[in-house]
């Protein structure tokens, strides 16, 4: 979201699901889509039979990667690497799209000479993907007339994210693939409503409908609805929120659905600054691992399903959620929780009428969702933003702008961002060898409190999915339990062969931390700008068992 | 097909002028004739139609006269052509629903399709006519605990092969098997559902139209007698897992998530979803079950 609204303003992807149906060039790189957005996905393998080529990008040879006409699997963390070869094969072939960079874009001679060392050879070396498989992925993305380039946690899940989010949109700026029909940019959302929160403004920089808060205008517009005063500078995101705990600067904290005793790298130091908080309220529908650390807990009601509302989905679709179901005695909704606090802090003014009105009010703040009433919404099945009249829509696609024929009308042109390319932070030593990747399963999703209660008979657990080579190299079979060692900490898993990860690649998920905590062993290392954790990139050594501990010191 | 699968830079299309039970109608060019009777209102009966795929012709229950052709046709499938003359209630095309709704009903039990008894109503059809017994019966397969399949139910549209196929879903997990009266829907070797493709979407359930896949839960209902549909609601929200946004329809009863289905003209899924968006409601019920 940062490296999209640094381009172009708005932290969206640029195209809509159907435009995949209708493209030449389909890349999913860091995305396992066939299993993490299954629905996504079909639109996907409709586009192949409508004639797209896919290319999937991953250092797995996922599920996804088996409809691909090629995949690359690329070591770890190299991406910006690839994304530079890439582009610099474009650039040398004489494929970008000169009329584009020239007319729509700006720092193209920065990103140029930032991309210039990356010659195949070189690429193939820190990438591991062939020299040839490079050429021919930047002369489809660059031939094509249409092409989409999508992608998930396996780019943002990086100290480095945000670069590596940079360095694939500056292929689509290379390319004149933005701002049509068809061709765009798509970052899957891991989590529904991950696209809204962040249009809600509950992001440390900007209000409602991506205003920055460093803006005195838009300080005041809010100020003045609100009759209160909003601070010039930005908050602080989740990294920067536990840093300041750390430092004892923050000492109370108020979590609403959210679980990081489990879902933050290094759980256990995460936990340890957690536990050392003056003061935890956490609102939730379970009594989660974090609940259990707080000093009060507030039983939340189901969002999805006993409260009304709406959502916005990774193609900007804002949607209206309904109440099904009574939530049980108790629970109260998100909104009249927080309102009923404002009441005891003296806010008796705080009301609560209707989720429409809330909403109306939003509205009335946010142009690009004034167009959207519950009418409407009800009435179109969802709205993409932006939407700021209420009798027109926009297209299903961003930034059509860039090709205005005036340059006057094009606004704010799209930044080339010269970004260099840094390795993952936990190194590969002769002490931890094989690098663990993070990812989903089908049938499950995050910390496993929503999902767990799927009868699945796809479910097999936790596992340390392995090269069978390198398994058997040490000695350890299929099913064999193992102790699995990172820098941070230790714990104990079983093994499964999987022939579809490369020498020296392992993966796990982290659904089951009750009873296997991987992020246990993921590591810290955060995006400075997004506050996104290195979850896709930690070092491990597997040992057997019954293998001898070694004793400090010795 | 319907309208939702037109790209926005499709081709113009010309209107086309046709006539249904003596009325003039227009309508656009590559239409069925199943689409201009219900953009025009006319009412014709559907069992292997499905608004998300290919027509199969396989039941025959929405066949038309069209005037000048030998026989019967299926309006699913058929395009509109200039000056067609259509007929979808009179006596040759009742009679042949009769037919049809009397050879289906003697051989799998409709009882679970929706409309069924009301056609068999509306055209005097007597399922009992060619012998009481069903020729297909067999006991329903419970290999999971999230849907169950009653072949006893099945009327061999392939719907459910399609939407598990190269239309929608991609898994192949069920295919049709064997020839002529051994025709069945089936797995790979006829392997139980866990040992099989199946990634339990239930985007098969979903267009299933007589029942024969079903959730569990409404399954396990029916049997103990307790499944009222009248006492049922339904509710169109957002799957709360991944973020590419599913509408889900959650049909309640008891204040009770029952069952799950997927509104077909979504743009988002247009009627698919995952296992977490189909199954993946449990968590919200845990608590009134204990």
């Amino acid at each position: 979201m940062v490296g999209l609204a640094t381009v172009f303003g708005a932290g969206g992807g640029t195209s809509s699901y159907r435009e995949v149906e209708d493209t030449d060039v389909i890349v999913l790189w860091g995305s396992n889509a066939r299993v993490a957005h299954p629905i996504f996905f079909h639109r996907v393998l409709r586009g192949i039979r409508n004639g797209a080529k896919l290319f999937v990008v991953d250092p797995r040879r996922t599920d996804s990667a088996r409809w691909a006409d090629r995949w690359l699997g690329l070591h770890v963390g190299a991406d910006i690497a690839l994304a530079h070869a890439i582009g610099r094969e474009i650039i040398a072939a004489g494929l970008y799209n000169r009329a584009f960079v020239e007319g729509s874009t700006t720092g193209f001679d920065e990103y140029r000479a930032a991309v210039e060392p990356w010659t195949l050879e070189h690429a193939e070396v820190v990438t591991g993907v062939p020299a040839d498989a490079i050429r021919e992925l930047a002369h489809a993305f660059a031939r094509a007339d249409r092409a989409q380039m999508c992608w998930t946690l396996g780019i943002t899940e990086h100290h480095n994210g945000v670069d590596n989010v940079l360095s694939l949109i500056n292929l689509n700026l290379l390319c004149g693939q933005v701002g049509r029909y068809g061709a765009g940019i798509q970052p899957l959302r891991g989590q529904n409503n991950v696209q809204g929160g962040g249009d809600m403004g509950a992001i440390p920089n900007k209000m409602s409908g991506f205003q920055d808060i460093l803006d005195a205008e838009v300080r005041h517009k809010f100020g003045t609805a609100w009759n209160c005063t909003i601070q010039p500078h930005y908050g602080k995101h989740l990294t920067q929120m536990f840093e300041a705990m750390e430092r004892k600067e923050m000492r109370a904290l108020y979590v609403i659905g959210e679980n990081p005793a489990q879902s933050e790298a290094d759980s256990a130091h995460a936990i340890h600054i957690l536990e050392g908080l003056e003061h935890m309220v956490v609102q939730d529908i379970f009594l989660t691992k974090t609940a259990e650390l707080a000093d009060v807990v507030l039983p939340a009601s189901a969002a999805w399903c006993e409260t009304e509302g709406t959502v916005t989905n990774s193609e900007r679709r804002v949607q209206r959620v309904r109440k099904a179901i009574e939530a049980p005695a108790g629970s109260r909704d998100d909104a009249a929780i927080i309102i009923e606090l404002a009441h005891r802090m003296g806010h008796t003014e705080w009301q609560y009428p209707t989720a429409e009105s809330i909403w109306d009010e939003l509205r009335s703040l946010s142009p690009m969702h004034h167009g959207m009433s519950y009418a409407r919404l009800e009435a179109l099945d969802g709205i993409q933003w932006p939407c700021p009249s209420n009798d027109t829509l926009e297209p299903s696609y961003l930034h059509g702008r860039l090709w205005a024929e005036n340059p006057a009308d094009r606004g704010r042109l799209a930044p080339f961002s010269a970004v260099s390319w840094a390795g993952p932070v936990d190194l590969i030593t002769d002490e931890f060898p094989i690098r663990l990747t993070t990812g989903r399963r089908l049938d499950s999703y995050n910390t496993g409190v929503q999902s767990g209660a799927i009868s699945s008979p796809l479910r097999e657990g936790e596992t340390l999915d392995m090269n069978p080579d390198d398994a058997m190299r040490i000695g350890i079979g299929n099913d064999e339990v193992v102790r699995i060692t990172s820098r941070r900490g230790s714990i104990e898993a079983p093994v499964r062969y999987d022939s579809h990860l490369r020498p020296g690649l392992a993966f796990m998920t982290f659904h089951f931390p009750d009873e296997i905590d991987v992020n246990v062993l993921t590591i810290e290392a955060n995006d400075p700008k997004s506050g996104t954790a290195e979850f896709k990139a930690s070092a491990i050594r597997v040992e057997k068992l019954n293998a001898p501990v070694p004793v400090a010191g010795e | 097909m319907t309208s939702i699968y037109e790209t926005p830079v499709g081709l113009p299309r010309r209107a086309v002028s046709i006539q249904i039970n003596g009325e003039e109608v227009k309508v656009s060019e590559g239409a069925t004739i199943l689409d201009a009777c219900k953009a025009h209102g006319t009412d014709v009966p559907t069992l292997c139609y499905g608004d998300t795929l290919d027509p199969v012709n396989a039941c025959r229950v929405c066949v038309v006269e069209v005037e000048g052709n030998r026989v019967l046709v299926p309006s699913c499938s058929r395009k509109v052509e200039p000056g067609m003359v259509i007929n979808t209630d009179n006596e040759r095309t009742r009679h042949s629903r009769k037919m049809v709704l009397e050879l289906l009903g003697s051989s799998v039990d409709l009882s679970a399709a929706p409309m069924v008894a009301g056609w068999n109503d509306q055209y005097q059809a007597d399922p009992t006519r060619f012998g009481e017994s069903k020729t297909v019966k067999q006991s329903v397969k419970i290999d999971n605990d999230l849907y169950v399949r009653d072949y006893s139910r099945c009327i061999l549209c392939y719907k459910c092969v399609d939407a598990c196929g190269e239309q929608w879903q991609n898994s192949f997990a069920i295919s049709v098997a064997g020839r002529g009266f051994n025709a069945h829907i089936s797995t790979e070797f006829d392997v139980e559902l866990p040992d099989s493709a199946c990634v339990y979407c239930g985007n098969c359930v979903e267009v299933c139209p007589t029942g024969a896949l079903m959730f569990k839960t409404e399954h396990d209902m029916r049997v103990a007698d307790t499944w009222d549909e009248s006492a049922q609601q339904q509710t169109t929200t957002i799957c709360p897992y991944c973020g590419v946004g599913c509408s889900l329809t959650l049909h309640t009863q008891d204040n009770t998530i029952v069952k799950v289905t997927s509104p077909h003209e979504s743009a988002v899924g247009s009627g698919n979803l995952c296992i977490k968006g189909r199954f993946g409601f449990q968590h919200v019920q845990t608590l009134k079950h204990n």
